[in-house]
């Protein structure tokens, strides 16, 4: 797709698209929204892109091969799980803490292993995702 | 406690990632290889908690059951998650001989990891949703490993592998949906109440069909075993050995687990039509096998033969045959894996696997002769070997029930085995190579030959082992059979405790 | 609500084995579409149906008030859906790179694991 408009246009959706992203994996636990639905927007972010600009430059984007990201992505989410081992709790049981303020509802910072674990899957829905949509359109 | 379920699980999947990320170089392997020690080593601790303590349950995240994730480890289940493990080792250390480095670069080591925690996930869960989860898991990972490298051949099988794995897999996916609309609950030990106290059961033996559909094509169950013979002889042969010893045998434990748990409710209908798929998966697998003559494809039609055994110890349902449907369960594993993988070495040696192409292993290789006969003869039933015990068992329980004619066919169908082992036996070994060639072991370098061989020698030793002392693996499969026939015990620890200490 | 969906599924299915039977591999992929798209909404209304009602907690308050659908067939769904496009997306993959190599996908010409008794002629 040679459009000018199109590959001028994808430069700040996506931009927008991954700032989406990030914001919905955010306020994901108690709000709609989460690491998969994330990852997904992220996702359809690099597909954009990949469209406006051709795969190879879309992978360059991301760095890392987007496999890779996955897989990294599966041992955050797994990692997270263990966390609860330290405090005698079964696996994946949700560890939270706060940091500022005097009790739960008024602190400033609540640091918990559910967001990694969020972390992870937002990791895996868009390298897979996006590993996918490479396979598709190297070979069609 | 309920880390220990964990373990098993958490193992192979870290070890995926990290033989992914390190696949174009030689550590791959060695890190498949330090993971399938590592899991072995946990699924023993789990196993030895078992053997002290009885059934052990945990709830994920602690959330109680029958809401939460529960993992639930029985005997039965304890003991597959260990035989997983050791196929596992077995496999890995065949690889670093067999899988070339074209394979690694495509993450081998990481699908066939992720194939074990699949394998071991389905062993351990304790709910319906979460055994389909760990069943696409299994799945998705061995169409990779089925089609790895690409081949005609491969692709071929893969496609009908494909289809009607996917077709199983929605009829029991429509059985869980449908099962839920009628108790509101997908725990296992929660359904085993829910299910018993559903007032139209007629709908409830319904739903148990789609189940034994669904597990039957899984198992290879006659008439649903047709992806088999398609597809088990194309991929590598450390593939094939593990798709051979495993995942058919997830099938069979989930029938055991669900027609012994939840679907008791009219064992004269259900069991009765299992009897007779058994008894059919038994005949047709071995007359297919009698058909042809390629090893691979004999060895696989020589699973679907042996899966109605151990079909047939659950469908006979007596405390008796429910022993030799475990201890079966937990011998062919061995067996068939053991015997894919010297069809591997034979294969190495001679250049071909169509008997009719390839000869004289017994003049330059008499020691791999000496490895196949051990499984071979296991497979067929000959004492003192661990496949005469499992066959005992199983007959022994149809004698009790004066069940004659299945007695004629089991007794029958062993008989034929022995054919076509030595079918194997005389094309294979017996009779000179056709094109002249000596097939001496060092046709193949040794860096591949010893990795190669380790495995084949440590799993006979096992058959030879278990067929010697019987006495331990017999009284466990009594223990098991009577966890399986009388699950209060699942059903309490799995219900009845609050978050178990971790 | 329930016995709407219940006729969607029984058309869905039977749609989708009148594909399957078809001996082109693509039709009975689309089948096989068709049939997961069932097995979904099998277990969406096993739930039960609530029309309007999503399972959302108000703000500050700890548990829904009032009827809402329940929440465990759809978290479920949303599972068997992601699982299925991923198996899907893998067999569209297969199928087209089976195309490439093979240059068929008529079932009954896909004699490559299993060829014909009798050697090439027959294919021929």
């Amino acid at each position: 797709m040679n459009s000018i408009i199109f590959s001028a246009g994808a430069r700040i959706l996506v931009a927008l698209l991954l700032v989406f992203s990030v914001f919905m994996l955010l306020r994901g636990h108690n709000l709609p929204g989460g690491g998969f639905i994330g990852g997904l927007i992220a996702a359809v972010g690099f597909i954009v892109y990949m469209l406006a600009c051709g795969t190879t430059q879309a992978k360059a984007a991301l760095r890392v091969s987007p496999e890779a990201l996955a897989m990294v992505g599966l041992l955050i989410a797994l990692a997270s799980g263990f966390v609860s081992i330290l405090f005698g709790d079964p696996f994946f049981t949700g560890q939270w803490w706060w940091v500022g303020g005097d009790s739960y509802a008024t602190a400033v910072v609540r640091p918990n292993t559910v967001l990694v674990f969020d972390v992870g899957v937002y990791l895996v829905v868009l390298g897979s995702i996006v590993s996918l949509a490479c396979a598709f359109e190297e070979e069609v | 406690m309920s880390w220990l379920l964990v373990f098993p699980i958490a193992i192979p999947f870290a070890t995926a990632v990290l033989a992914y990320l390190w696949r174009n170089g030689a550590e791959g392997k060695w890190i498949s290889l330090a993971g399938s020690i590592g899991s072995l080593i946990a699924s023993g601790l789990l196993m030895s908690a078992v053997l002290r303590e009885g059934v052990i349950a945990g709830q994920m995240s602690n959330w109680d059951a029958p809401f939460g994730i529960t993992l639930v480890a029985d005997y039965l289940s304890a003991v597959m998650v260990v035989i997983t493990a050791i196929t596992g080792l077995a496999t890995a250390i065949y690889a670093m001989g067999e899988i070339e480095a074209r394979l690694e670069r495509l993450g081998y080591h990481a699908l066939f990891q992720v194939l074990i925690a699949g394998v071991t996930g389905a062993f351990l869960t304790g709910d319906l949703f979460n055994l389909y989860v760990w069943f696409e898991v299994m799945l998705i990972a061995s169409f990779g490993l089925l089609v790895l490298g690409g081949s005609k051949a491969q692709l071929d099988a893969g496609i009908k592998y494909v289809a009607l794995n996917l077709i199983s897999t929605l009829v029991f996916l429509s059985g869980i949906g449908l099962l839920y609309g009628l108790t509101g609950t997908l725990n296992m030990a929660d359904l085993r109440g829910a299910v018993a106290a559903v007032e139209n059961q007629g709908l409830v033996t319904v739903i148990a069909m789609m189940f034994m559909v669904g597990f039957g094509v899984k198992a290879a169950v006659f008439p649903l075993f047709f992806w088999l013979p398609a597809s088990y002889h194309t991929p590598s042969f450390a593939v094939s050995a593990v798709f051979a010893g495993l995942l058919t045998k997830v099938g069979v434990y989930a029938l055991m687990r669900m027609f012994t748990l939840v679907f008791v409710g009219d064992v004269g209908f259900t069991h009765e039509i299992l009897i007779w798929v058994s008894v059919l998966t038994m005949v047709t697998g071995v007359l297919g096998a009698a058909a042809q003559t390629d090893f691979r494809k004999i060895l696989s039609f020589h699973i679907i033969s042996q899966i109605g055994y151990m079909t047939l110890g659950l469908a006979l349902f007596t405390p008796l045959a429910l022993m030799g449907g475990v201890f079966y369960l937990v011998h062919h594993i061995i067996v068939k894996a053991n015997l894919f993988l010297v069809a591997g070495v034979a294969q190495k040696l001679t250049g071909d696997t169509d008997l009719n192409r390839i000869g004289g292993l017994y003049k330059s290789s008499p020691w791999l002769a000496a490895l196949f006969i051990v499984p071979a003869f296991s497979l067929a039933g000959f004492p003192p070997l661990s496949g005469f015990w499992a066959k005992y068992l199983i007959v022994m329980a149809s004698i009790e029930l004066q069940a004659w004619v299945i007695t004629f066919f089991a007794l029958l169908v062993g008989l034929l085995t022995i054919f076509s082992m030595t079918k194997i036996w005389g094309m294979a070994f017996w009779k000179p190579h056709p094109d002249g060639i000596e097939p001496v072991p060092e046709r193949i370098p040794a860096a591949v030959r010893i990795p190669m061989m380790i495995p084949i020698v440590g799993l006979a030793a096992m058959t030879v082992g278990i067929g010697l002392f019987p006495e331990p693996f017999v009284q466990f499969a009594e223990v098991s059979a009577a966890q399986l026939l009388s699950p209060t015990d699942y059903v309490d620890t799995v219900l009845g405790v609050r978050g178990m200490a971790p | 609500m329930e016995s709407l969906t219940a006729i969607i599924v029984g058309v869905l299915v039977a749609a989708s084995v009148y594909l399957m039977l078809a001996p082109s591999f693509l039709r009975f992929l689309f089948g096989l579409i068709l049939l997961s798209n069932a097995a979904n909404l099998v277990i969406f209304a096993s739930g039960r149906m609530t029309e309007g009602a999503p399972a959302l907690v108000p703000e500050g308050a700890s548990a829904p008030t009032g009827v809402v659908g329940n929440a465990l067939p759809q978290a479920l769904v949303l599972t068997a859906i992601v699982i299925g496009f991923g198996l899907l997306a893998f067999t569209l993959a297969l199928a087209f790179e089976a195309y490439r190599r093979l240059r068929t996908l008529e079932t009954e010409e896909m004699r490559e694991a299993e060829p014909v008794e009798g050697g090439e002629e027959t294919r021929a």
